[in-house]
């Protein structure tokens, strides 16, 4: 009976926060009379909350390995009036223009990496004092004001959509294709891996759960694919998010630096007596958060057509809270990617189902509040009834 | 002779943790306005014993009876030890260096009316105090900036300002200089004046024939015996006999030797602490393991055993490192850990929780953390090698874990230990330290953990083994250094090592 709890509980900490997510989608869902749920409204999601989840991605890590980054925010900012420089008023190429903007974003994740990592400042404080000096330089260079109209080419990364072939079918059939072809390379993958699995004599889940897990996760790519097909398509923004996800994902599961980077923060001193240079994985966290960040503020800014002083304010917060919500811990060492993402979507749709039904900015902070208090509770809990 | 009432009686004291017996049946009798000593090996259940005297572990989690001052004594923390006149001077001092001594001193005892603290009082009882322990330091001096001889003198005035009648001291000179621990015996021969009772533990024979009254040794967490030094010469051999006289058999497994030529070398080593620049900690040590041959590392607490290991090992701990180290005979440069892998050396820890494992990991992560590469292919991690490697490993380590995928948190110490063990033999080293490699893990473990050793010598591997429980030095070792004060004092073969050689080679020199 005891192993039955604990196995209960275990289970419900890994997939809680789907449920949850599902949860509230139901949730909106009813309360919206079936608004939530609409093509147009699911599309929406996906491009308003496209730069939280990319920051939420680089957040996990960085607090996989003990720390935290206040500055994203501002980053973004300095990074989207930059770029706006560039290309609004010196019409520079906007492919070369985002190339040195993500260059930017390492250049001030490796300032910020190399006070943490090598002169062993807290991150707490070397990016609080980062949030401040981005947030001053964006209003310097933009001397205070908006400066708006970006080329086409560079709108279309975040309100952009892969072509229609078929314009006189009311469905985007690429759209179906591309999602039939991902569900296909998903069920191959998953196939390959109980085959190794099995061929190397390692313990592997009972053949009806395995077919299960497969059609239900087929089934998931292939309706969001149908939805988006019957609105305009898969949006180009979604496509980066996926080689994100995906890349990240595949990084820290499946590679020795993934590994590492997990150690530093799971016990430093070990990892650091087992070979791991710690210091050296903490710089280039550092690194790939400020890439990161550059690459929230081009979407942000590509999706808001300007650059403004005011932008990407408390980003960084909203990137923490999906963090957290997402199974990371202050101590670091644990969480994923992917839990990452489902509490951004977590604050995402809780922000959207609430400014459907009508309720303000006001009482949708006060709730986001409650429920980051509530997720994390629920996490400590069943961790201390698992264990 | 003065009355001879006792102060404190502690009759059949049986203590168990999980898994271990630490004390049993122990008997200590200690009288009125004496200075008592209490000896024996480390783990022989000294501290555990005053931790039961003091409150520390409660009333009900031991078996037997105290008595204090004829009235039973019935603590069920160290408030309630305190009360009634008992303090405890830990080794690791109590003491917050950002607060003054002042405020140290009266720390839980605040001089206050109504909540509010009289700085006053405090500061005019506090001088009287520190007069009283020959202390000359403002009252408003911060700990941090006062050396550790006079902050174990704090200490002691902390304890006098709760009236104690029964005062406990832990190794109280194991970190000071000869003259400050001088002034400390002095000290105490002049509370026994004032009629204050001290049971004092020590190490240190020496020290310990030169003030006590009577000695109670313990041994395997019970007690040997208890002399009176009151008029009758007593050897400093006489008491180690005591505390280490044991048989040896069956403890240690077999194991066939066959030392081969010279493996590893250090030569003129020096290493300075990390934060204080100037000071030494290691003094030009010079030392070699041959193939196929275990060599000891003896040495009491600060003499600079782990901080020998840690510095060879890429640099992990110190400043200024100054020597060479030689593998096969060709000289060898050691940067940071990637290098020491590199040269085949591996590193056991001495705290496996704290510098061996990343306890919320598996078992698995935590076997292959130091040698990924070989379970991967292009930095991508396979999982089929990783998985038959690492149950392997737990075959061939015997971890009882319910699978690879289990967090080592969860695993008992021995368990634990092997996966420390297990991930550096899967760097496939020619040279390990090991620190401390059987520290708090019980008999049978033990023994298995001897068994790999033995293994791993019989291979050909050269082993250095750090340890502070003398038998299984002499029990597993071809050839043991011994440390004191960060310098080799001696180097014994086993032929010829006993514990009474290997102690005076470890006390040899101190204070320098």
């Amino acid at each position: 009976m005891d192993t039955m709890r604990v196995i209960f509980y275990k289970n419900i900490r890994r997939y809680g926060m789907i449920i949850a997510l599902i949860g509230i989608m139901l949730f909106f869902q009813i309360l919206t009379a079936g608004t939530l749920l609409t093509p147009l409204n699911i599309t929406n999601i996906i491009m308003q909350n496209s730069y939280i989840i990319v920051l939420a991605i680089g957040m996990m890590l960085i607090i996989i390995t003990g720390n935290i980054d206040l500055s994203v925010g501002s980053v973004a900012a300095f990074v989207g009036a930059l770029s706006a420089i560039m290309m609004i008023s010196y019409d520079l190429p906007v492919l070369v223009s985002v190339f040195m903007c993500l260059f930017l974003g390492a250049v001030i994740g490796a300032w910020q990496g190399f006070w943490v990592a090598y002169v062993n400042i807290p991150s707490f404080i070397v990016t609080l004092a980062g949030m401040l000096l981005f947030r001053g330089l964006t209003l310097v260079v933009l001397d205070g004001q908006t400066i708006s109209s970006y080329p086409a080419g560079f709108k279309s990364i975040s309100t952009g959509f892969i072509p229609d072939i078929t314009p006189d079918n009311p469905l985007n059939v690429l759209t179906l294709i591309a999602g039939a072809a991902c569900s296909l390379i998903y069920v191959m993958y998953e196939w390959k891996g109980r085959k190794d699995q099995i061929k190397y004599g390692v313990q592997t889940s009972t053949f009806p759960l395995f077919l299960a897990k497969l059609v239900l996760m087929a089934a998931v790519i292939l309706t969001l694919t149908y939805i988006l097909a019957s609105y305009a398509g898969i949006p180009f923004i979604l496509i980066i998010l996926f080689a994100l996800i995906i890349g990240y994902t595949f990084i820290m599961n499946n590679t020795i630096t993934g590994r590492h980077i997990y150690t530093v923060g799971g016990n430093e001193p070990a990892a650091r007596l087992s070979g791991v240079k710690t210091k050296k994985m903490t710089f280039w966290v550092f690194v790939n958060m400020g890439i990161l960040a550059a690459l929230c503020g081009l979407v942000f800014s590509a999706r808001l057509n300007a650059a403004t002083p005011t932008a990407g304010n408390l980003f960084e917060l909203d990137a923490i809270a999906a963090a957290f919500i997402g199974g990371a811990s202050m101590k670091g060492g644990v969480g994923t990617v992917f839990g990452a993402v489902i509490g951004a979507l977590v604050m995402g749709v809780l922000n959207n189902g609430m400014s459907l039904m009508g309720i303000g900015t006001d009482w949708q902070q006060a709730i986001k509040g409650l429920v980051l208090l509530a997720a994390v509770a629920f996490d400590i809990i069943s961790k201390n009834k698992g264990s | 002779m003065k009355n001879t009432e006792n102060i404190l009686e502690m009759k059949g004291i049986t203590k168990s943790f999980p898994g271990v017996k630490a004390l049993e049946d122990v008997n200590i009798t200690v009288q009125k306005g004496e200075i008592h000593a209490l000896v024996g090996e480390n783990g022989a259940g000294k501290s555990t014993l005053m931790k039961v005297l003091s409150g520390v572990h409660p009333y009900g989690t031991y078996n037997g009876d105290i008595y204090f001052n004829k009235k039973p004594g019935e603590f069920k923390n160290i408030n309630d030890s305190e009360n009634v006149g008992i303090v405890i001077i830990h080794q690791e001092l109590a003491l917050i260096p950002e607060l003054s001594v002042a405020e140290n001193i009266f720390l839980g005892n605040e001089q206050a009316s109504k909540g509010i603290i009289s700085w006053n009082k405090t500061i005019t009882y506090t001088k009287d105090l520190l007069q009283k322990v020959g202390l000359d330091i403002p009252p408003l001096e911060k700990i941090k900036n006062i050396g550790v001889g006079r902050q174990q003198l704090v200490e002691i005035a902390k304890a006098i300002s709760k009236e104690v009648k029964l005062l406990i001291l832990d190794e109280p000179t194991a970190a000071l200089n000869e003259e400050d621990s001088e002034n400390l015996l002095n000290l105490l021969l002049e509370f026994k004046n004032q009629g204050i009772t001290c049971i004092l533990i020590s190490h240190k024979l020496k020290e310990v024939l030169k003030v006590s009254d009577s000695l109670t040794v313990l041994r395997d967490g019970r007690t040997v015996e208890t002399l009176s030094l009151k008029g009758e010469a007593i050897t400093e051999n006489q008491i180690i006999k005591a505390m280490v006289g044991r048989d040896l058999t069956n403890i240690f497994p077999d194991r066939t030797t066959d030392i081969g030529g010279r493996t590893f070398e250090i030569r003129n080593w020096n290493v300075y602490h990390p934060q204080q620049s100037e000071r030494k900690v290691l003094d030009n040590i010079n030392l070699h393991v041959n193939e196929g041959e275990i060599v000891g590392i003896a040495g009491l607490m600060g003499a600079g055993r782990t901080e020998l290991a840690m510095s060879l090992f890429g640099k992990s701990y110190g400043k200024k490192i100054s020597g060479e180290l030689y593998l096969n005979g060709k000289p060898i440069t050691v940067q940071n850990v990637s290098d020491a892998i590199e040269h085949k050396v591996a590193y056991v820890s001495e705290s496996r929780k704290e510098y061996g494992l990343i306890l919320i990991d598996s078992v698995r992560h935590n076997l292959t953390l130091s040698n990924l590469k070989q379970v991967s292919k292009n930095n991508i991690i396979k999982d089929y090698l990783e998985i038959k490697a690492a149950e392997d490993l737990k075959k061939q380590m015997n971890i009882k874990a319910s699978s690879i995928d289990q967090p080592v948190v969860h695993l008992s110490g021995g368990n634990q230990q092997k996966v420390v063990l297990g991930k550096w033999l899967f760097t496939h080293p020619e040279v390990l330290i090991l620190d401390e490699p059987t520290r708090g893990i019980d008999v049978g473990a033990k023994f298995e953990i001897y068994k790999i050793i033995n293994e791993l010598a019989e291979k050909g591997k050269s082993i250095i083994m750090i340890s502070s429980e003398l038998p299984e030095l002499l029990g597993v070792c071809d050839r043991i250094y011994a440390l004191s004060n960060g310098r080799v004092t001696g180097e014994v073969a086993k032929e010829k090592a006993d514990q009474e050689v290997l102690m005076e080679y470890m006390t040899a020199a101190y204070g320098r």
